[in-house]
């Protein structure tokens, strides 16, 4: 069991150190070559366009399902009226960037880590090597660049669509006063707790690209090995996103708060 | 001039390579002949530096590729061209884009200069007219002629081919024989490839080395070794087995 949990631990800090690697070697690629902006904007297109209902419906939902939490517990103490200011800094800083980092390693992180990893076993990424292009150049830095940029958009996207579904639920469908829900949204979302969730928002979104990536490019051989990568890379980078957050909440809060 | 120097190489404690030594000299045609899972395509891929070896040195041109870092051996690279067993075609690009990638990736040439440099590719393997289709939409032969296209467009000055015929039928086979010794014939472009298809080895090569038990047993020109009398050379070039296989302990030089 311990030898079990040690390897575990090592295997761990093994993948950390190779990331850590990958994101060194991105930004030596970044300093030398020039990135490819024709492969960057189809990246672009890809993460960030067709992303947009996935995320948009998490946001609305995540909404929803807050406001109508925080209003039911909130009505015991006649606090009806605070539930839009709950959903809107829950919104910003928390789930807001959490659940979109999420959505978006389950819907572009895992296509990335098939993608690379199927490049890996048909021996394409071996001959893009022949054909002398660094893999890093031409496959990780438009990716990381894409997600870096596009993760804090879709965020703003999914935690302005929040707060208008917790808008319409808790004043249409629940009653609250919609002149109060507003200025209490207004009055307790602090511009810090937007940059919050923006800041962690990119740091998921390279952190989506890097792990996904280095689990693509060092894919075992087979499908079986492809489907391996596929899921270490979601469970890594889902378990990355979900405690990171914790720390960055910590941190942030510290710095901006 | 291609030097490999005592390469060893093992995979999770399964020694593949045990010293293999050989020199190739510009302008050559070399098969690399061997048994299926004996080191050949993991021998031709140490030329190119796709991997490194536990021991050993392999120079090009006196440069020694184990010790220098990925981003240093873009450069030698260069002098490369390499046709993978699977061809190894970017399914995400059309045949233009995959035949044109370094000459689009580097931008030195204009768009119409490229469109041109990347029909004479696909003349010069046969296949004019196909700039528009996907890897997907093309047959095993003509992905592999499409690979090699791919790989002669920026005029490498040496050519590996990883089981060039591997997969197709003999037509198909010997149409790509044809091209490779073609290419060979009209460039002057250093060819390597590995195979057990001894009949595609006869028409693609003029020197044979064969790998065995993880070293070069035996050198020799084409006609000497499928016409050598040791049992080991003579069993593999008529597929007769023989059992159980004798251990090599030095080059047969023939």
């Amino acid at each position: 069991m311990a030898f079990a949990l040690g390897k575990r631990l090592d295997d761990t800090l093994e993948t950390l150190g190779a990331v850590a690697q990958l994101l060194g070697e991105s930004v030596r690629s970044l300093r030398y070559q020039r990135p490819s902006w024709s492969e960057f904007v189809r990246q672009l297109y890809a993460v960030g366009v067709k992303s947009q209902s996935v995320v948009i419906t998490t946001g609305a939902a995540t909404g929803m399902v807050l406001c109508a939490q925080t209003y039911f517990q909130f009505h015991k103490v006649r606090l009806d009226t605070a539930t839009g200011a709950v959903v809107s800094v829950g919104m910003a800083s928390e789930l807001g960037p959490t659940l979109a980092g999420l959505m978006l390693t389950a819907r572009v992180g895992a296509s990335m880590a098939a993608e690379l990893g199927t490049m890996r076993v048909t021996e394409q990424i071996d001959a893009l090597r022949t054909l002398a292009t660094h893999p890093v150049d031409h496959l990780v830095v438009p990716r990381l660049l894409a997600l870096t940029v596009a993760a804090p958009l879709l965020t703003g996207e999914a935690v302005l669509t929040g707060i208008f579904a917790s808008y319409l639920v808790g004043v249409k469908l629940l009653g609250i006063e919609g002149a109060y829900y507003v200025a209490y949204v207004n009055r307790y979302t602090a511009a810090s707790d937007i940059a919050i969730g923006l800041i962690k928002a990119t740091l998921f979104g390279a952190t989506i690209a890097l792990i996904c990536c280095y689990k693509g490019l060092t894919c075992p051989e087979g499908a079986e090995g492809v489907g391996r990568a596929t899921t270490e890379a979601v469970v890594a980078a889902s378990i990355t996103i979900l405690v990171g957050n914790f720390f960055l909440t910590l941190l942030l809060t510290q710095l901006l708060g | 001039m291609i030097e490999v120097k005592d390469l060893w190489k093992s995979f999770r404690d399964t020694p593949v390579l045990k010293g293999v030594s050989l020199t190739i000299a510009a302008g050559e045609a070399v098969v690399i002949i061997g048994r299926s899972g004996g080191g050949k395509s993991v021998l031709l891929k140490h030329l190119v530096a796709l991997l490194q070896p536990d021991r050993g040195q392999v120079q090009i041109d006196g440069t020694n590729l184990c010790s220098l870092n990925e981003r240093s051996l873009l450069a030698v690279r260069r002098k490369f061209g390499m046709l993978f067993q699977g061809a190894a075609l970017f399914d995400s690009l059309n045949v233009f884009e995959n035949v044109g990638f370094v000459l689009l990736r580097e931008k030195r040439y204009p768009l119409d200069e490229i469109r041109r440099l990347v029909a004479e590719a696909l003349e010069m393997v046969e296949l004019s007219g196909i700039e528009d289709k996907k890897p997907g939409e093309l047959s095993g032969g003509m992905r592999k002629r499409v690979g090699l296209a791919r790989a002669i467009i920026y005029r490498p000055e040496i050519l590996l081919y990883d089981e060039p015929t591997t997969g197709l039928d003999p037509i198909a086979g010997a149409r790509i024989d044809g091209v490779i010794r073609r290419i060979w014939q009209q460039l002057g472009i250093t060819s390597i490839a590995v195979t057990h298809d001894m009949a595609s080895a006869k028409r693609i090569s003029n020197r044979i080395l064969m790998l065995h038990e993880g070293v070069i047993y035996a050198d020799g020109s084409t006609e000497q070794i499928l016409h050598s009398v040791d049992p080991i050379v003579y069993s593999f070039v008529n597929g007769i087995p023989i059992d159980p296989p004798p251990t090599a302990s030095s080059t047969l030089t023939i």
